[in-house]
């Protein structure tokens, strides 16, 4: 009985992620390759009205104005990064679910590597201090004094 | 003493980062045009009212004008309607409406029943001047000089806030 219930649940689980599952997007290019690339592109670009979702998972209508723009840009053969732009410009930098480098978010990506160095200088610190303390420790342990 | 320098220095410099990021965040949800500073995109669409006329972004070049956009779908833009006829009757400066993806008809019974504060209103049916325009929700309004460039862009309702604090003075030349 208790094989039939976990059973169910999985199921019951399947079919949920099954529904989620569900294209909202049923756009096919002709290639394969572009096919992968519009399915990326769709998946990298925020939909401006919900904000969390991407233009891909969106059913908003602005949505699939953009899914169609990306669909007619790839067919006229423009790079990723063309209409990578192309969005940016209208909609600004938002509107990239991975954020391009610029100067202006240049400490944002350097902070990671700031970070470790402060964090290595610490322990360097730590560590030598404690070296030094144990060189200097003179006085026998209470257990080196049995005999 | 020393012990808790680095600590409070690393606390205080912490705060004043947040703070910094705080004071600057817009409101919520609200996206900064990356479209101010940079000339208005151009469009050519049909006249919501003048059948056969083809409204031109060129059409406007040499004066202010607001560009407003909206759709009878929008309930936002029926609660801004009442202040759109109040800039209209103004004069201050020239309304222009883009009907994003509506129903021309109507559109042409909204503006007979609210009154139309609008100088001419362009249709974008599809939807691709607003996308030009970076709209991702009406009601949007863009303020555009005489150059050609947008200058300013409110989105939601317009309020008399908006009007009298940051539309009127850059039109009267105040403020850039």
């Amino acid at each position: 009985m208790k094989r039939a219930a976990v059973h169910t649940l999985v199921l019951q689980s399947l079919m949920l992620f099954a529904s989620l599952g569900w294209a909202l997007d049923t756009t096919v290019l002709p290639d394969p390759a572009l096919q992968a690339r519009y399915v990326a592109l769709t998946h990298e670009l925020r939909c401006m009205q919900c904000q969390n979702e991407a233009i891909a998972d969106s059913p908003v209508d602005l949505a699939a104005d953009l899914r169609n723009q990306v669909r007619e840009q790839l067919l006229a053969g423009k790079s990723d990064d063309e209409i990578r732009s192309w969005m940016a410009a209208r909609y600004g930098d938002f509107i990239l679910f991975r954020p391009r480098y610029s100067w202006r978010n240049a400490w944002l990506w350097g902070a990671p590597a700031v970070l470790l160095l402060v964090g290595a200088w610490f322990s360097w610190r730590i560590v030598r201090t404690r070296t030094l303390l144990l060189a200097d420790d003179h006085e026998p342990l209470e257990e080196d004094l049995r005999p | 003493m020393n012990r808790f320098l680095v600590p409070l220095g690393v606390f205080a410099l912490l705060a004043i980062v947040l703070a910094i990021g705080i004071r600057h965040s817009p409101d919520k949800g609200i996206i900064r045009s990356p479209l101010i500073g940079k000339p208005a995109p151009s469009f050519a669409l049909p006249a919501l009212l003048e059948p056969g006329r083809t409204v031109r972004s060129q059409d406007f070049k040499g004066r202010w004008y607001l560009l407003n956009v909206w759709g009878t779908w929008c309930g936002e833009c029926r609660a801004e309607h009442e202040m759109l006829l109040t800039v209209g009757k103004s004069g201050a400066v020239p309304l222009i409406g883009l009907d994003w993806k509506d129903d021309d008809a109507q559109a042409q019974a909204w503006l007979r029943q609210l009154g139309n504060p609008y100088e001419t209103v362009a249709v974008d049916r599809s939807g691709r001047a607003a996308i030009d325009w970076g709209v991702y929700g009406a009601p949007e309004t863009f303020l555009v000089n005489p150059a050609g460039i947008v200058v300013y862009k409110h989105v939601g309702a317009l309020t008399q806030a908006e009007w009298t604090h940051d539309i009127l003075p850059r039109v009267n030349g105040g403020k850039s």
